[in-house]
């Protein structure tokens, strides 16, 4: 069997995920190299944004945070924040926002801003960055977080980014017209949202990974029973994600 | 200076930009973004004069602000996002003062923080946006009561109102616009006309320097008018809104200069590691900017290597292959 990492996995999950044409805007860490690894291997013609203001760049490089020079290079247009968040929510457009968080609960609200109280935390996380934003209107959300019990909780600390509320129709009663959370990407497996109650269930768990580890991991309640174990990377995609995606090994080596 | 008959009175020092527009207590919007143009000799060069109580404007931000909340200088903060991506998740002094309680804090969204210099740039007291309904950006106010008194503070985090042109139910919010004292930006060129020129993405540089009441831009190059107006489609600030100007090569170091440098990882790593320990970061503020007299003397001790190494490709405008751990 051919070895890999957890974030190759993480990656290429999400990469499957992305339809051909799609927008796509991505944060830093797994994000970016899944956003790449999308475009390399199962979507070519997906477009690639970042919050900073760089449209479609070349990738040549992976790189390390959303204003990496590496995101002005190569690109359709260079440009600021307000375009690109006026991208991210725009009517004509389907848009795929790819976040990272500290915590996530049920129903795909994400915390990256601290744990404890939000005046005299604990600790302090970065804050919401655009995360709140495409929260709010990108068509989609895809989410890459670790699975431990810390961080799939009942109740977050802070409520940085509006996923499905608090599930049914709550987040259109909100205002926000459209997007909410597809997915949930983690090391190991790949969690999606009910139609109806919006609550998270288990879609797939990662070769290897027993759904008793998942649940275990998780401090709510997960639905598992439709839950298959997903396809182990190809040595096709492996080879692409290390030798174009990320040559240096800078993400994909964890 | 020689040569730039126009702009004499715009020309100056780091000192001289610092003590005669930065003032204790006022409020400041520092340009770039995370590990991207960070006005980094402006930001030493305040530590350097002990400038206290700042009042700090960003969206994103990273290795500036950072410098300045671990110096002392800051009092209060308006912020979307304090990290340098890979070389810390989380900004390490930024993380400890609010942890500490040592700063006020108010968050709000990339978006949200643009929109606000927007509207201040564009001079309209509020901006509607959607963002963040549900959320606790919305829920929560860092600010006390007692803060939201003082000048320059907004009386509200922000308002809900129906849409006024909508006969169905659709609520949005309105934001503060934000005028800061002071915008600092870092640009690849400044002509000598004083126009200004920023390559690569302008992030919210543009709206910010639009929405201050003074504009400090130090940048890699003084361009001579032939050149800045031979290609004027890249220029993004006309001299007027620019109060002083400073030439400082290498000036967003340890931050990337799209087309002139590359970020520093290894000073980036340095510090992340120093910043976690009072004592030490005491030491790194020594070592780069207390003990440091003059540019000239930062970048030797920066190092050739370092410089040669993070030097951009002009066909890519990064460093291909620069070594990134």
């Amino acid at each position: 069997m051919v070895e890999y990492s957890d974030n190759e996995m993480m990656a290429l999950a999400a990469g499957r995920l992305i339809k051909d044409g799609a927008i796509v805007f991505a944060g830093t860490g797994v994000s970016m190299l899944a956003a790449t690894a999308a475009k390399r291997i199962f979507a070519p013609a997906a477009v690639i944004f970042f919050e900073s203001g760089g449209i479609d760049p070349s990738l040549s490089e992976i790189p390390m945070a959303v204003g990496d020079p590496r995101v002005m290079s190569g690109t359709a247009v260079n440009t600021g924040l307000i375009d690109a968040f006026s991208i991210a929510g725009h009517r004509r457009f389907h848009t795929i926002a790819f976040l990272g968080a500290a915590q996530i609960d049920r129903y795909g609200n994400l915390n990256s801003t601290c744990i404890g109280d939000y005046h005299r935390p604990v600790t302090r996380f970065s804050g919401s960055g655009g995360s709140c934003d495409v929260a709010s209107f990108a068509s989609e959300v895809i989410t890459f977080i670790q699975h431990e019990k810390r961080r799939f909780v009942e109740k977050l600390d802070y409520l940085t980014s509006v996923g499905w509320y608090k599930g049914f129709d709550s987040r259109r009663k909100l205002g926000l017209e459209r997007g909410g959370m597809t997915a949930v990407v983690t090391n190991l497996g790949v969690l999606k949202f009910k139609e109806d109650s919006k609550e998270m269930y288990l879609s797939e768990y990662f070769p290897g990974v027993s759904i008793g580890e998942i649940i275990e991991k998780t401090g709510f309640p997960l639905d598992v029973a439709s839950a298959v174990e997903a396809a182990a990377p190809t040595a096709r995609e492996l080879l692409i994600l290390r030798q174009e995606v990320d040559p240096q090994r800078l993400i994909c080596h964890v | 200076m020689i040569g730039c008959p126009e702009i004499t009175d715009k020309l100056m020092t780091l000192d001289q930009a610092v003590s005669r527009f930065i003032q204790d207590g006022c409020q400041l919007a520092i340009g770039g973004f995370s590990i991207a143009r960070n006005p980094m000799a402006l930001a030493y060069e305040i530590v350097r004069q002990r400038v206290r109580d700042l009042h700090v404007l960003c969206h994103s931000h990273g290795q500036a602000l950072d410098v300045l909340i671990g110096a002392g200088c800051v009092k209060r903060l308006e912020i979307a996002y304090g990290g340098n991506g890979r070389y810390a998740p989380t900004c390490v002094r930024f993380r400890k003062a609010i942890e500490r309680s040592e700063i006020q804090f108010e968050d709000y969204s990339n978006f949200q923080m643009s929109l606000r210099f927007l509207a201040g740039a564009l001079g309209i007291p509020f901006i509607p946006a959607r963002s963040g309904p549900g959320s606790d950006i919305l829920r929560l106010e860092g600010f006390s009561p007692e803060v939201r008194k003082e000048p320059k503070v907004a009386h509200k985090k922000y308002a809900r109102v129906q849409n006024p042109f909508s006969e169905d139910i659709d609520e949005v919010i309105l934001l503060p616009a934000l005028t800061p004292d002071v915008s600092i930006i870092h640009a690849q060129y400044v002509g000598d006309d004083g126009t200004v020129r920023i390559k690569g993405l302008t992030f919210a540089d543009i709206e910010q320097a639009k929405a201050a009441d003074k504009v400090i831009v130090t940048c890699e190059e003084i361009m001579p008018r032939s050149f800045i107006r031979e290609d004027p489609d890249q220029n993004c600030l006309p001299s007027f809104f620019v109060d002083a100007i400073v030439k400082v090569p290498y000036g967003a170091h340890p931050t990337a200069c799209f087309n002139f440098y590359d970020y520093d990882p290894l000073h980036l790593n340095m510090y992340h590691d120093l910043a976690r320990d009072d004592r030490r970061f005491k030491e790194y503020l020594d070592t780069w900017v207390y003990q440091v007299h003059s540019w000239g003397e930062y970048l030797e001790k920066v190092g050739v290597d370092r410089i040669l190494a993070i030097k951009a490709n002009p066909a890519v405008g990064y460093a291909p292959g620069l070594v990134r751990k």
